[in-house]
């Protein structure tokens, strides 16, 4: 494809690359970054035999797909599943998976609710069981970064934060798993994960629920705003159920993608020692380096052209967030995790009215942990074989054993 | 093409060529500008970035929420003035 879009225009719709990439295969997982390569030098849109959709893997298509919310909708499914002509597996989302202006509200609301002045309440609390974290691992000197740490920090944090019981916390990470499998296709991670869904959805409808939320907390928050009419008292439990899906797992996942890139990047780990007021970038340039959630679909409202390629209405568009946070066209030293780079414009949380409603929550968790880490840890070290865990949607490792040292 | 001048905290000031359509923020980070974080790429959530209008500049600006009490230094040449403007900037545009 070397034919400029400008001249497509007057020469026709160009011919577009099929390619046989299965980006939601367990082979595609443990690499993806050859396959990336391919998806973005194949051209600016690709069709994809496989599942019978399109896909945008450079910066600028996936940055201008996320950013027409009305060509490119969210309400027919960000998954593969086209809710027009399949029945969602669960209610759909009131935020991810609709369009404005009814996502404008809905918005509106959990923006309050994750502002910045609830970060301003809740930091020093979140600041402090980062520090008792850390000073609890480096009694411990050796211990699995994912469980121990990216995923036992957030548990520790924001289920308190958003008013859940003490019970059954133990369903918020398959249930969120469950989640992000469910945007891909019907593979086995996907039906495995449905089959098995019933007692988390049980649990997750039932916390959702106003009398189960603590006063305080974002989900009373959330409800709250039902008693003031902008949302109704129907919505509000489907708004708290997107804190469930999206607030927990995401995050240890990007404090997991950041642990591994301290633990593989000794200089960048040092320069973060000698500035702990890096903390906050070094957590952001993680999220683009490995981005955690690495795909979304939209659907085409119309017909539309994409880098001079031609696309029909309903078509299913897969926009891959984490070939376009490494692509050279954008980015210099792409595939290098440099914790003072200019991160600003990065997909990793998305962009544009959908961009992660829980982003100030989930970089607050990020610099909290790599902040404390800068000032307590004089070493990281790989101990153990990594593992890596399979998900439709998100990147990130089952196991991480390393041991540090105090500074 | 507008042509915006950034004037940071301390003095210094960057001249740069914005697009039209372009909010001054996404021009800011295009050009990789110091003290333009722009963290939540313009969604108005993350606070990082902020502009205070001059009054005497205030008719410029279209649908701005609230008069802010502050004067500020403000440099904003080739735009027409009726041109709706975002103008998210941690320091004084």
């Amino acid at each position: 494809m070397t034919v400029p879009s400008a001249c497509a225009s007057t020469a026709g719709p160009m011919a577009i690359p099929h390619l046989d990439v299965d980006p939601f295969a367990i082979s595609f997982f443990d690499d993806p970054y050859p396959t990336h390569e391919r998806l973005r030098e194949a051209g600016p849109v690709v069709y994809l035999d496989k599942w019978n959709v399109y896909g945008v893997a450079r910066y600028a298509e996936v940055y201008s797909v996320l950013n027409d919310p009305q060509t490119f909708c969210s309400s027919r499914g960000v998954g593969l599943s086209d809710f027009k002509k399949e029945k969602p597996w669960r209610p759909p989302s009131l935020i991810l998976e609709a369009d404005p202006p009814a996502h404008t509200r809905t918005r509106a609301v959990l923006s309050k609710v994750l502002s910045p002045a609830t970060m301003k309440r809740i930091r020093d609390g979140f600041a402090l069981a980062a520090e008792a974290k850390i000073d609890e691992l480096l009694q411990r000197r050796k211990f699995d970064a994912v469980a121990d740490l990216a995923e036992a920090y957030p548990l520790s944090v924001f289920p308190d934060a958003l008013g859940l019981k003490a019970e059954g916390r133990e369903h918020l990470i398959p249930y969120a798993g469950l989640v992000f499998n469910a945007f891909g296709p019907p593979n086995e991670l996907r039906q495995t994960a449905i089959e098995r869904s019933a007692p988390h959805q049980a649990y997750v409808a039932e916390q959702c629920q106003r009398p189960n939320l603590k006063p305080g907390g974002f989900g009373a928050c959330i409800h709250a705003f039902s008693d003031t009419g902008e949302i109704t008292s129907d919505e509000a439990p489907l708004l708290v159920r997107s804190l469930l899906s999206a607030g927990l797992d995401t995050t240890v996942y990007g404090i997991g993608a950041a642990l591994y890139c301290l633990a593989r990047f000794p200089k960048e780990f040092a320069r973060l020692r000698a500035d702990p007021s890096l903390a906050r970038n070094a957590f952001e340039e993680a999220v683009r380096f490995e981005s955690p959630v690495q795909t979304f679909f939209r659907t085409t409202t119309r017909e539309v052209e994409i880098g001079g390629t031609r696309v029909g209405e309903g078509e299913k568009v897969l926009m891959f967030l984490g070939a376009a946070n490494r692509d050279p066209r954008r980015w210099i030293e792409s595939d290098r995790y440099d914790i003072t780079r200019k991160t600003s414009g990065h997909v990793g949380f998305g962009s544009g009215i959908h961009m992660c409603v829980g982003q100030l929550v989930a970089r607050l968790e990020g610099e909290v942990v790599l902040s404390a880490i800068a000032r307590r840890v004089a070493s990281i070290e790989i101990s153990g074989p990594v593992e890596r865990r399979y998900n439709n949607t998100l990147r990130g490792l089952e196991s991480l054993p390393i041991s540090i040292t105090p500074a | 093409m507008p042509a915006i001048t950034f004037v940071h905290s301390n003095g210094n000031s960057d001249h740069l060529d914005a697009s039209d359509g372009e909010s001054a923020m996404q021009a800011a980070t295009r050009y990789g500008l110091d003290g333009i974080l722009a963290e939540c790429g313009g969604n108005a959530m993350c606070a990082t970035c902020h502009v205070y209008v001059d009054d005497a500049l205030a008719g410029a600006i279209a649908g701005r929420p609230r008069r802010r009490g502050r004067a500020a230094r403000w440099h904003r040449r080739g735009a027409a003035a009726d041109e709706p403007a975002v103008l998210p900037d941690q320091d004084h545009v």
